[in-house]
């Protein structure tokens, strides 16, 4: 089997071959550091999809090499939107500065009665592994870099609608700007997702949340009145259960 | 000079890092990858505490359990330790925000969490998030560190601890970004780079970078290891990947199978065991199974999600309705840096260490399914607390740049060398050679056939040259150095288990198969005799 692969160096993709036989992309890009071209460089962790390590894009999508089983012909790239350090290297550092801005996290804590129901609230949002995939998959950064993002929204969500959270208005207010109202719900990150979770659906949910906190949609004030935009998003998740 | 230097950003790191910061130390925590992406991610079947939410249990049959499965040699001070401030562990996670599985009572608080049982409990007690427990506490701490403004220090590896009259003075590091080595001078230094599964390249559940790097620091810094032959073998592991399949499965109610179809050995019994157990029936040609079948899919997706899409994509098997080929390979090192009761290490002053580098004296001959994860939140916490305490009292004058100059030169001096051997080929044959050598059955014969075999290979180091001599970014060096470090620690494994003549929890000896409480009933404990190997 043959498989290209970016470097940074050249700026061009180099061809491999590897053996044939299935096999993940990362045992692929082991083999090749171990047996061909000890200068090709890329991250790799656990080997079983959880540690947010080793996402790539192949073919133009977005996959977690231990998890993508390699055809002939792939292509492989690093992700975008993230400042390419080396092959398929990429910096994750700015991406993960989102979660600062999006104050994601338990900000006043206090002790809920808590059921089933409950932990299903947010079980998906939170299988969350930060492999940035969504982030690489989010149109809007080609537009606007200062763009929260896809990962960081649903990490806000999540505690958003954590019982034990009594200062829900804090993380509202943390994703105003930049935030829940750039997203287009082209849906790209939820496609992304190798965990199944749905960023889109959550960012609804915040925009929802924001409307309760008084906030309102700003292309709403500069548009003027014809048919409103309800973003042509609405879709039924199980996991909100409404 | 910073107060607290945590090194490593797992999960044992990160609680140290939030409990410093409450105590109003100044913390820098260092670790050679994000935090997100270590080894604490990969735990899956929960997190011990006797809270009782579904069905008895006390804080007596917890301690009771863990001294039981450590075989006689744990310490029972900090069992009992660990074991009692587990439910407050769990109260501080509920308050960071962790998502943990519920139950549907009438109750309040850390009352609701769903508690699952494991192997070798005598009680529901692993309180659980499905099967993702460590990603998700793992998630909630860093989000409790950023919350908190901890500084990291991303992509920084380890290269040696600063010691000056036997205390730490900071550390060096190779900047992996612009290839820089770097010198960060500390009051007080807590390791939590996690265990050395990775000797088992190929044969083992841990992720690549379980290389033992802190351990190797602090051997070469003038600490004592011990323990280091008692390596857990994780019962069933995907037996094409090596991919863990969570002792979860088992404690739902899943069943081990030869290829007749029988069952062998009683599921939920300590996972030294049941690893014994499956390695007799595979060395009798027999393949062995994990088959949930029988709990049905609902069950299976709402309590082992994670696990279900392993099978999947894996091994191709759905557990849904076939049986799950699996095998036993190494998961968990007992053994690790000594440290006293302050988990303060031995040989180091102001030098702690937690989690799975550091042999706090707890899971002793064999861990308990569900102990790690508390383990590096109480003792990430205690280690933490302690390293605040010496920084007050420490001297604030930095060391001056002996350790640094050295470790530059090493550095200088690795990209240099010639490359006749490749260290990826030694590191494949150091995996297998310690799987059938130093593996789940041992024999003296084999100890000493492994024991001369690493000894060729560490006088082959100086050959195994890298190809990519790139200053930025290089990877390649990166693994050199962590083959380095799994490879310096090899013969203190092989040594102790040769040295320990009876079988015990997770060692087991042909020929010694009874435990000789008169010679052993003790630790193995190792030091380097000089400093000339630094």
């Amino acid at each position: 089997m043959k498989i290209k692969v970016f470097r940074s160096q050249t700026n061009t993709h180099q061809e491999y071959t590897i053996p044939g036989g299935e096999t993940t992309l990362l045992k692929a890009l082991m083999h090749i550091k171990a047996t061909q071209d000890a200068t090709l460089t890329f991250s790799a962790g656990c080997r079983a999809s959880v540690c947010g390590t080793c996402a790539v894009r192949v073919n133009g999508k977005e996959q977690l090499s231990c998890s993508h089983k390699v055809k002939d012909g792939d292509t492989v790239e690093p992700l975008q939107y993230h400042p390419v350090l080396r092959d398929l290297k990429v910096d994750k550092q700015p991406a993960q500065k989102t979660l600062l801005t999006a104050a994601a996290w338990l900000h006043s804590f206090t002790q809920a009665a808590q059921n089933h129901a409950d932990e299903k609230r947010s079980e998906r949002q939170t299988d969350c592994i930060l492999c940035d995939s969504c982030y690489s998959a989010c149109p809007v950064f080609a537009v606007n870099p200062e763009f929260i993002g896809p990962f960081a929204l649903t990490r806000a969500y999540r505690y958003s609608v954590d019982k034990r959270e009594t200062n829900v208005k804090e993380i509202i207010d943390a994703v105003q700007h930049n935030g829940v109202w750039d997203c287009t719900l082209c849906g790209e990150c939820t496609a992304a997702c190798p965990k199944g979770i749905d960023p889109k659906m959550d960012i609804i949910m915040l925009r929802s949340a924001s409307v309760q906190q008084g906030y309102a949609d700003p292309s709403f004030i500069t548009q003027s009145f014809g048919a409103p935009d309800f973003g042509g998003g609405f879709g039924f998740n199980p996991n909100t259960g409404f | 000079m910073i107060d607290i230097l945590i090194i490593g950003s797992g999960g044992a790191g990160l609680a140290a890092a939030l409990a410093a910061k409450t105590a109003g130390a100044g913390v820098a925590v260092a670790g050679k990858a994000y935090p997100t992406n270590s080894q604490t991610s990969m735990a899956q079947g929960g997190m011990n505490a006797a809270l009782g939410n579904t069905g008895e249990d006390h804080i007596a049959l917890h301690i009771a359990d863990t001294i039981k499965s450590a075989h006689g040699i744990c310490n029972e001070h900090m069992v009992r330790k660990m074991c009692s401030d587990a439910p407050k562990a769990i109260a501080w996670l509920e308050e960071l925000g962790v998502p943990f599985s519920r139950l549907d009572t009438q109750s309040q608080g850390i009352k609701t969490i769903a508690q699952r049982q494991m192997g070798g409990a005598s009680a529901k007690r692993a309180c659980y998030a499905q099967d993702y427990t460590g990603l998700k506490i793992l998630h909630t701490l860093y989000d409790a560190c950023l919350k908190e403004g901890i500084n990291f220090l991303n992509e920084y590896f380890l290269l040696n601890l600063i010691t000056e009259d036997g205390t730490v003075k900071g550390a060096t590091f190779l900047d992996i970004r612009n290839g820089e080595v770097v010198q960060i001078d500390a009051k007080s230094v807590v390791i939590a780079t996690g265990g050395f599964g990775t000797l088992y390249h190929g044969y083992t559940t841990n992720a690549y970078g379980s290389t033992g790097d802190g351990i190797a620091a602090a051997l070469r810094a003038g600490g004592a290891v011990s323990d280091m032959e008692f390596v857990q073998f994780h019962p069933t592991a995907l037996k094409h990947s090596a991919i863990l399949i969570s002792e979860a499965a088992r404690g739902e109610g899943g069943y081990l199978l030869n290829s007749a179809q029988e069952r062998f050995v009683d599921e939920l019994k300590p996972r030294d065991v049941v690893a014994r157990a499956i390695f007799a029936e595979l060395e009798r040609g027999q393949g062995v199974f994990l088959d949930v079948r029988h709990l049905g899919r609902e069950k299976l997706m709402e309590l082992l999600p994670q696990e279900v899409e392993l099978c999947r994509l894996h091994e191709h098997v759905d557990p849904l309705t076939q049986l799950i080929p699996i095998k036993p390979v190494a998961h968990y090192t007992m053994g690790g840096i000594d440290v006293d009761d302050a988990l303060e290490v031995n040989g180091i002053k102001g030098c702690f260490a937690a989690g799975e580098c550091s042999n706090a004296k707890i899971h002793g001959a064999n861990r308990l399914g569900g102990n790690s994860l508390l383990e590096i939140i109480a003792f990430g916490r205690f280690a933490g607390e302690n390293a605040v305490k010496h920084a007050l009292f420490a001297r604030a004058t930095p060391a001056d740049d002996t350790q640094i100059q050295k470790d530059k030169a090493h550095i200088a001096h690795i990209l240099m060398q010639a490359h006749t051997v490749n260290f990826y080929d030694a590191r494949e044959k150091l995996g297998k050679l310690f799987y059938d050598k130093v593996g789940i059955v041992r024999e003296n014969t084999k100890l000493h056939e492994a024991l001369d075999e690493v000894s060729m290979m560490q006088a082959e180091l100086p050959k195994m040259g890298l190809k990519d001599k790139a200053k930025e970014h290089n990877q390649n060096l990166v693994e050199f150095l962590e083959f380095s470090n799994t490879l310096l620690l090899a013969p203190a494994v092989i040594s102790a288990a040769i040295a320990r003549n009876e079988s015990r929890g997770a060692h087991f000896k042909r020929g010694f198969e009874f435990g000789d409480d008169e010679k052993f009933k003790k630790h193995i404990v190792l030091q380097w005799k000089n400093e000339e190997h630094a």
